[in-house]
């Protein structure tokens, strides 16, 4: 079969992207390979490991479940748009270094955007619901407890309190 | 006051580039024409290749070449040995490394068979099942025992055997010291097989540059400089003309650093054929079969002991699934040989292993490497002991440790390193006492457990100790360097996949000549930027390659004292080093900052004085004469449901001594990592395998990393024993966490649900609730 | 790990959804949250030629009250919905107890009610529902429309009643009994996994609080959901005590078949069932007994 092109338009990080993309291109690769925002990372390509995480219309999702073409028309944020400049961090990128919530920092990204989500929702989360959020991420190197740290640390500077 | 870096929680320098998606891992380099590589591996678990025919994968549109092992000519040949067998008098060792694409037979499902390069990953993935390959089946080897009697068939069939090696060593003798035994306790023990699992898999891209003659690979290793001169030796290059390129690597733990996989092999070979950049990244699927596994063991064993608890010797005989091929020699049954003696004095030993052929993926190190299967045995060993003898399983442990004032204590066997297993120091009592009380053991069990108990809660606790060889050689090396711009920059040539060592290195070196730790820059994995090094494995990075760093620094560090000297025209010793400038004593004034230094050291004109170098840069290397031993004690305490057998960990507890600490923020994240790993390997994952040698869970969702809601949270404690084999007294602390955590598992989960009472052991690791519902059911061994 | 070619159209009306549908048949997939097709996909073990994707059609995404206390809901409504819709969680707690096991949020944010029925994996937790809370399954296709009742529904391993031209378009969940009482268990080895076992009970009770109505479902016990219709029916008349209970977990063991897998044996299964079973229909018991 020939490959069918479909032309697409989706804002990723505030900033609007055409292109014309085969019905197989899966959005991570989209994102990766095709806007060169590599920093959505790919760990296995059935849903399981969170790596890939990116926000769909503010929620989180999984692009290595999703095709480029269903991108059309929506917006999505990468890591790449989670700080507000370069040089500077995010308040989540911020409290991830703080507390050492990365080692390898291939996991990361998705995390971050999960947990991105997450606080905004709950802004005021107990430990174990930052457990259960963070189960849709899978990593192998930290054993999650300076991740943990990291995400309430976070939502506590997110909150203002200055304590943090 | 400059500030003290060494021994601080120093954040990480590395982050702000990983936590914004910048760090380069290697799917993310991106070559104008660049290719794309997919494999076609064997569906079948042991078969022969009739005949392969690749003509309509050929003539896929945007399919470049098809490639067989037919085609690779000379270029096709067994990997090389990585480890050579120790020098144990008497060992077999029947050296079978892996090929780059199966000839005549396959030896696991998954083994690669071709290769097929096309313009995309998703056009060679098409074409792969248009290859077609005639097999005749034959049957799987499985079983490790089944394996070894006599008319099995064979992985290799020029062997006429499955014995990968046998190697006995003994201290003592253990017969005679048995026949003085007051309890001789005998089991059996399996450990089966896990995967290491690294969220990223493994990856290769390669560039060759005709212009430059020169090739150019990322490579997700753990041993950069190993890849690059073992490629150059293969393609016919010199060491010059390759570069590897270990960028960010998305986690090792080991597997990494296999060499040669047969894409390391292929890829860069392919590009240079096809003068196009070729990427391959392995995709899950592939990394379950084609990505090294580890752990499969059967150990018969059995202790002697004196009546007042003391061992007076031990046998083991085991059996070590060394997979299709052994490209990694002994090291993990050594491993598994000599960290069962643990932190206790064994008398007598004798210990012999047998490794099996099977047809299954390859076995080489992976977090632990074989540590935890003897760890498993001697715990578990003691724990049976001690409910023989009426003794408290703590109790059966302190009257067994090595003393203090024994060390340097040597176990009279040698090691993974070829050097005798002497450990260099420790100070074990005071671990467990620490974990004790860390866990809570005493009110655990005098007023918790009773009260648990009678409202019909199921919660028990357990103890164990562990020794971990850590650092071994053969060496590191690191160039320190001072800029113009007075930032500092140190270039090593071990991989780094996530430790912290952009940071932990900096801060050594900061400490020494003088500035801020954010203005060290790191560079590792570009053998480009240091040509020598051996690679990150055996929890050595920090040992070995950190106190090369230390030693460079300090020559910088007399470099800057000698220019500033000459600077200021006065005598070093009344010259303070700190802030980033060199300053005369009391006089705060007088001070010259270091990038003035590195540029007065490197001269546009007038000489560079004889017997002297130009700038302020130092290389030093640094092989230390053997292994440092860490240990530790994890104490847990867990919850289990006694009808549905699922477990909550209520308590964590580790306390570690792996010498002096560098960092020990990154110290307890690696001790958290190790420990989920641990919790992972002993009740969740497992690699399971058919009759047939097939992977029946080779998917994320069956193979079951723990997650957030499976680690508990840890409580840690370090006691600090400096290791005297190196100057910053470091031990290596990579694996610690995932050692102990099976017979911790095993202890544990006994006393919660009482099953000595019931006559029901547990001797094999992974349990899951499935098992100890068989185990409970079954109402004992 | 990359699909296999297919064309992809984004439906721009029900109607022209259901025409690529009734002209391709077998040969096309409806996209829906893709949370299971997908995957299919990237391992090949799924390959459309066509794939239909519904998510541009809002009037499937919906949640609504349907008389006093029953429900209608869209197949097009994400599992995350589910899980944080009042009248949902008001009309039918079960739903909002069972939806949080379905995998993870990432996945519950793009998982839909609709494609998880039609996907119809005896593992997964909301087919088990549908048998428990005696829902109706609406069918539309180019020729036409029908009700499919839940327990016709399901036929096999991801094989249900649908035929190759008809989309499932939404699900009506009753009115529940008075002095209902419902509860979902599960046991995984991971929160977000497929279980190994797991039940919906449903108990309502009269006046006098003897039992009038119990349903019985399993996920993961056998190739379909399973209810077990005999031992939910002996409930019925009677003041169930721990007795009763034990009696009817013990026949309701019987009435599953459970296939096995490398997480727990069929007989592991058959226990939990057991264990759960009783631990479930006390919760239910209880839950109605309370009033809710």
């Amino acid at each position: 079969m020939t490959a069918e092109l479909h032309a697409i338009t989706t804002t990723v990080n505030g900033t609007r992207h055409s292109r014309r993309v085969e019905s197989r291109l899966l959005l991570s690769d989209f994102l990766r390979h095709e806007l060169g925002l590599t920093g959505t990372r790919v760990g296995c390509e059935h849903g399981v490991c969170g790596a890939c995480t990116i926000l769909y219309d503010g929620e989180p999702v999984r692009s290595c479940l999703m095709f480029a073409a269903q991108a059309h028309g929506h917006e999505l944020t990468t890591v790449e748009g989670l700080a507000p400049e370069r040089g500077r961090l995010h308040p989540l990128q911020e409290a991830f270094r703080t507390a050492h919530g990365l080692q390898c920092g291939y996991c990361t990204p998705g995390i971050l955007l999960t947990m991105k989500a997450f606080l905004a929702e709950t802004p005021s989360p107990s430990e174990g619901e930052v457990r259960e959020a963070l189960s849709g991420n899978l990593c192998r190197c930290t054993g999650y407890q300076h991740i943990v740290n990291a995400v309430l640390l976070a939502a506590a500077r997110l909150r203002g309190e200055s304590s943090a | 006051m400059t500030t003290r870096y060494f021994g601080e929680r120093v954040q990480r320098n590395e982050d702000e580039r990983l936590l914004t998606g910048r760090a380069l891992f290697v799917d993310d380099v991106e070559l104008p024409g660049m290719l794309h590589a997919a494999f076609l591996r064997s569906p079948h678990a042991h078969a022969r290749i009739r005949a392969i025919d690749v003509s309509a994968a050929l003539r896929r549109d945007g399919v470049v070449a098809v490639y067989t092992a037919a085609d690779l000519g000379d270029y096709w040949r067994p990997g090389p040995l990585l480890v050579p067998p120790p020098p144990i008098a008497g060992s077999v060792f029947n050296e079978r490394t892996q090929v780059p694409l199966a000839k005549g037979k396959v030896r696991h499902a998954g083994e690669p068979v071709a290769l097929v390069i096309a313009d995309s990953r998703y056009v060679a993935e098409d074409a792969l099942p248009e290859i077609v390959v005639d097999y005749e089946p034959l049957p799987a080897v499985v079983d490790l025992e089944r394996a070894l009697v006599p008319g099995a068939p064979c992985v290799h069939d020029d062997l006429g055997t499955n014995v990968a090696a046998r190697v006995r060593q003994t201290k003592g003798n253990y017969a005679e010291a048995a026949k003085r035994a007051d309890l001789v306790i005998k089991r059996r023990f399996l450990y089966d097989r896990g995967a290491s699992m690294p969220i990223e898999t493994r990856g290769v891209v390669a560039q060759w540059d005709g212009k430059a003659d020169k090739l150019t690979v990322w490579d997700t290793t753990q041993a950069p400089v190993v890849i690059r001169d073992g490629l150059a030796a293969m393609l016919g290059l010199s060491e010059r003309q390759v570069r590897v390129i270990a960028p960010f690597i998305g986690g090792g733990f080991g597997p990494k650093i296999m060499m040669f996989y047969p894409e390391e092999v292929l890829v860069p070979w392919a590009a240079i054929r096809l003068d196009r950049p070729v990427k391959w990244i392995e995709d899950r699927a592939e990394h379950f079969l084609a990505t090294t596994h580890e752990r499969g063991q059967i150990h018969d064993a059995e202790m002697a002991l004196t009546k007042d608890g003391r061992i007076l010797g031990i046998r083991d005989v085991f059996l070590h699934d060394t997979g299709a091929y052994d490209p990694y020699g002994l090291t993990v049954p050594i491993n598994s040989q000599c960290t069962l003696l643990g932190v206790y004095v064994v008398p007598h030993y004798d210990s012999t292993f047998t490794a099996v052929f099977t047809t299954k993926p390859i076995v080489t190190p992976y977090r632990g490497a074989g540590r935890q299967h003897g760890v498993f045995v001697m715990e578990r060993l003691l724990d049976l002991a001690a409910r023989a003898l009426g003794f408290d399983a703590n109790e059966i442990r302190r009257r067994n440790f090595i003393p203090p004032e024994a060390f340097p204590y040597d176990n009279e066997i040698i090691y993974q390193d070829f050097a005798p297993l002497e450990y260099d120091s420790g100070n074990y009592a005071p671990i467990l006492e620490k974990a004790l009380e860390l866990v809570g053991y005493d009110r655990f069990v005098r007023d918790e457990q009773p009260r648990l108990r009678a409202e019909g809660r199921h919660v028990g606790i357990g103890v164990v100790c562990y020794v971990e060889g850590t650092g071994i050689g053969p060496y590191e090396g690191a160039k320190v360097q001072v800029q113009a711009s007075g930032k500092v920059s140190v270039v090593t040539g071990i991989g780094t996949q996530g430790q912290g060592h952009y940071t932990a290195f900096a801060q050594i070196v900061a400490d020494q000549v003088g500035v801020d730790v954010r203005d060290v820059e790191v560079v590792t994995g570009d053998t480009d930027q240091f040509y020598w090094g051996a690679g990150t494995f055996a929890s050595r990075g920090a040992v070995v390659a950190g106190n090369a760093v230390n030693d460079a620094a300090k020559l910088v560090r007399q470099k800057i004292l000698r220019t500033a000297a000459a600077h200021f025209e006065c005598a070093e010793e009344d010259l303070v080093i700190g802030n980033g400038a060199v300053a005369v004593a009391g006089v705060p004034s007088r001070a010259v900052k270091l990038g003035v230094l590195a540029a007065e050291a490197n001269p546009t004109r007038g000489a560079v004085a004889p017997g002297t170098e130009p700038g302020l840069e130092a290389t030093s290397y640094f092989g230390p004469p053997r292994g440092a031993t860490a240990s530790g004690a994890h104490a847990m305490i867990v919850e289990v449901d006694p009808e549905t057998f699922v477990i909550a960990i209520r308590k964590y507890a580790v306390v570690h001594d792996c010498g002096t600490v560098v960092n020990p923020l990154l110290l307890d994240g690696q001790i958290h990592g190790g420990v989920a790993q641990g919790i992972g390997n002993a009740f969740y994952e497992q690699l399971v395998f058919d009759a047939d040698g097939q992977l029946l869970n080779a998917s994320l969702a069956d193979y079951l990393l723990p997650t957030a809601l499976d680690v508990p949270r840890m409580d840690l404690a370090h006691t600090v024993t400096p290791s005297p084999l190196n100057p910053l007294g470091i031990k290596g602390a990579g694996e610690a966490g995932a050692i102990p955590a099976g017979p911790l598992f095993a202890q544990a989960l006994e006393n919660a649900l009482d099953l000595p009472a019931k006559g029901i052991e547990l001797l094999e690791i992974p349990l899951s609730p499935n098992r100890l519902w068989e185990l409970v059911k079954g109402g004992g061994p | 790990m990359k699909p296999a070619p297919f064309r992809y159209v984004a439906a721009d009306s029900l109607a022209s959804a259901l025409a690529l549908k009734a002209e391709h048949g077998d040969d096309a997939r409806f996209l829906a949250g893709g949370q299971s097709l997908i995957p299919a996909m990237n391992f090949r073990l799924a390959q459309p030629a066509v794939v239909v994707d519904i998510n541009p059609l809002g009037e499937l995404d919906f949640v609504r009250a349907a008389g006093a206390g029953g429900l209608r809901i869209g197949a097009l409504t994400r599992n995350r919905t589910l899980e944080r819709d009042a009248l949902v969680a008001q009309r039918q707690p079960l739903v909002r107890e069972a939806v949080p096991h379905v995998a993870h949020p990432q996945i519950r944010n793009r998982g839909t009610l609709g494609g998880n029925l039609a996907h119809a994996d005896p593992a997964s937790e909301l087919p088990a529902l549908m048998l428990a809370l005696d829902a109706r399954l609406h069918a539309k296709s180019a020729r036409g429309e029908r009700w499919i009742e839940a327990r016709e529904f399901f036929r096999g391993v991801f094989t249900t009643a649908l035929r190759a031209d008809e989309l499932l378009a939404e699900v009506e969940l009753p009115e529940p009994r008075p002095r209902t009482g419902t509860c979902f268990m599960e046991v995984a080895r991971r929160r977000g996994d497929y279980a190994m076992m797991g039940v919906a009970a449903v108990v309502a009770l009269g006046a006098d609080d003897r039992c009038t109505h119990a349903r019985l479902a399993y996920c993961n016990a056998g190739e379909t959901p399973v209810s077990a219709a005999t031992a939910a029916q002996a409930l019925v008349g009677s003041r169930i005590g721990e007795g009763q209970i034990h009696d009817v977990a013990a026949v309701a063991q019987r009435e599953i078949d459970p296939l096995g897998n490398v997480h727990a044996s069929k007989a592991f299964q058959r226990h939990l069932a057991g264990v759960l079973t009783r631990r479930a229909l006390q919760t239910a018991l209880d839950r109605a007994m309370a009033g809710r």
